[in-house]
């Protein structure tokens, strides 16, 4: 046996395991979710089929297609926010706080994810009603004359969400931050370019691949979260993912609920086209 | 095949592999029944453990039962005008009532039409209490709230959250357009449209029973429609402002039962959790459970629970309210399905 030979078989062998693995938790689940969705209901019994009614009707009926609207909608703007908070604070923490400071301000901006995602949500409800801390402090300060409703409105859901999206796209850009050569800052400076210059011509776009990887881990997680717009959202709007579970709890419609997570995966998967040029792990 | 093997991973998922454990008794129920207070008595008597599944909505309910293997499951509670779905279904097996307590059942709690199919009695009621409004005293004029007419008027507007299940709250948007349960057809269903929106647009949220409780006691708002006696008498201690009326135009009357899972290999086990469940003792534990209070089906739960524990659950007023309470709608699956579009509609828009 060749040693090229014997190679290529080491490697198989190798691989075969996560291969395994993707085959059995991933293409074969995802071929039986692609078959279901193709089935239909006939009362509260699932017919099988291979039709694309389901399809179709999440297109034209206008509270299923408004679905896909409201987690666009919601996924877009906590992404952009979460970008914009979590820049500045993993810049700082990268450049600003002394080094032996680092790891305990990377401590404080992770704390979040130490805490349950539903009691962290319940929290926000408590802090954003009409009665909670934010209210009575606004009202307080005299900043507003009565509270306004944050509670049950998309604003709620927003705020949840970039709550804990941060501290994710921090911890992104603080790793891809941390490992730029002080070098090209002094380069340029060198070169004549001021403070702001060297952030927005240098700092910034070398941080791209860090910022664009955080940005698709905000989106493929936002959108596809059911319990922030479920608990903060007070119901007032359905996003895809309460879609599908309206379907699977209330309906026992597996078929439409099926139909609904293959248009969310290709949701997400356009997402990661749109960012496939920079995620790639070795550039972090 | 694929299909199959869909629901059986799903059914994985949700924890059935932890419920086939032998000498057990696997019990698919509601959060009520998970209280340690209710199944420690019957788990020590019987030395046997109780495992249970909560779940929520008899269509989640009967998909896990149907996706499960015979024998997965043992007692299954499930809302008693549901039974008859469960048994077309062929998902419960018969069960021996000599040997139960119903002789002193509230009467209008037995419910036999609908958990005797037949002739064969399939389920037996356990718990029951009323889908109407609750409120905060010290918030709104209780006056007002003898008439659903209130939630409508505009004096209560963003100060409303809706329960969010559709079928009582349907029932109740019926009764408030003068449509009976029973008559909420289809047709029916149309003339709900306009009302049901209205309210959507003056509530301020709809939410599941955590969220409903939480924004009661929070006085995130004042008034849900879809409340009763199951939602603030665990909140009762906290806050004793938080009450319930049945109003002029009636409520909606809720009922579980107790069934025996078809293929059971323990059907002796599961009878006797079953009449433990259902004797004065297991009454008086079931209905003041740590996730909500009901009133107990059989009346002579009234010697175990104390007068306080009495007086919220209003059992001198029983009488009254039983007069006036409907039956949940029982929809075939044409109209449940128009209400759950519309439901959702009034959700989304």
């Amino acid at each position: 046996m060749s040693i090229e030979r014997q190679e290529r078989q080491q490697g198989a062998a190798l691989v075969a395991p996560a291969l395994l693995w993707t085959l059995a938790f991933f293409v074969v689940p995802f071929a039986a979710m692609v078959m279901m969705s193709l089935a239909h209901m006939e009362g509260r019994d699932i017919v099988q089929g291979h039709d694309l009614g389901n399809y179709l009707k999440i297109f034209t009926d206008p509270s299923l297609r408004r679905g896909i609207f409201v987690s666009l909608e919601i996924t877009v703007v906590v992404t952009l926010i979460s970008v914009l908070l979590a820049w500045p604070l993993a810049w700082i923490i990268a450049t600003r706080v002394p080094p032996r400071w680092r790891r305990m301000a990377l401590l404080l901006a992770v704390l979040p994810f130490w805490t349950s995602y539903v009691v962290r949500s319940y929290s926000w409800a408590l802090v954003l009603g009409e009665k909670g801390v934010v209210m009575n402090a606004l009202v307080g300060l005299g900043l507003l004359a009565e509270p306004v409703q944050i509670m049950a409105t998309r604003a709620a859901t927003v705020i949840g969400f970039v709550h804990f999206f941060v501290m994710l796209l921090t911890l992104t850009i603080y790793s891809n931050l941390i490992q730029l050569s002080p070098n090209y800052a002094r380069a340029a400076e060198d070169l004549g370019a001021s403070r702001w210059q060297v952030i927005r011509l240098v700092i910034l776009p070398l941080t791209l691949p860090g910022v664009m990887t955080g940005a698709f881990l905000t989106f493929v997680l936002c959108i596809g979260d059911y319990i922030t717009p479920q608990i903060l959202g007070g119901n007032n709007e359905l996003s895809l993912p309460q879609l599908i579970m309206l379907q699977l709890g209330r309906r026992g419609d597996f078929p439409m609920a099926s139909a609904l997570s293959v248009v969310l995966m290709v949701i997400v998967t356009l997402a990661y086209a749109a960012c496939a040029r920079w995620l790639k792990m070795e550039r972090l | 095949m694929l299909i199959k093997l869909t629901c059986s991973a799903l059914a994985v998922t949700a924890g059935l592999a932890s419920a086939a454990q032998a000498e057990d008794l696997n019990a698919l129920i509601w959060c009520d029944h998970a209280d340690p207070e209710l199944l420690q008595p019957f788990e020590e008597a019987h030395d046997v453990r109780v495992n249970v599944k909560e779940y929520e909505g008899t269509a989640a309910g009967l998909t896990l039962l149907e996706q499960s293997r015979p024998g997965d499951w043992d007692v299954m509670v499930i809302d008693a005008v549901d039974v008859g779905r469960a048994v077309e279904r062929g998902l419960l097996a018969p069960l021996p009532t000599e040997d139960l307590a119903t002789g002193s059942y509230f009467p209008e709690a037995v419910l036999a039409d609908h958990t005797t199919i037949d002739g064969t009695t399939y389920a037996v009621t356990e718990k029951f209490g009323y889908n109407t409004i609750a409120y905060n005293k010290a918030a709104v004029d209780p006056a007002d709230m003898e008439s659903l007419d209130a939630l409508w008027s505009g004096k209560y507007d963003g100060r409303i959250a809706i329960y969010d299940y559709y079928l009582p709250v349907l029932g109740l948007v019926g009764l408030e357009a003068g449509v009976a349960t029973a008559d909420l057809d289809a047709e029916a269903l149309e003339t709900l449209r306009e009302p049901l929106m209205k309210l959507g647009a003056a509530s301020k949220q709809v939410s599941d029973v955590v969220g409903s409780q939480t924004a009661l006691a929070t006085g995130e708002v004042d008034v849900l429609i879809g409340g009763g006696e199951w939602l603030t008498a665990v909140l009762n201690a906290e806050n004793p402002d938080l009450d319930w009326t049945i109003p002029e135009e009636g409520g909606l009357l809720w009922a579980q039962s107790l069934a025996i899972v078809e293929g059971t290999e323990k059907p002796e086990l599961a009878l006797e959790f079953i009449k433990y469940v259902t004797s004065p003792e297991g009454q008086a534990r079931l209905a003041t459970s740590s996730c909500y209070w009901g009133m107990p089906a059989n009346k002579a739960a009234g010697d175990v629970l104390s007068d306080e524990q009495k007086a919220i659950l209003r059992w001198d007023d029983q009488a009254d309210y039983l007069a006036r309470a409907q039956l949940y709608p029982v929809p075939d699956a044409e109209t449940d399905t128009a209400m759950q579009d519309l439901w959702t509609d009034m959700l989304q828009n």
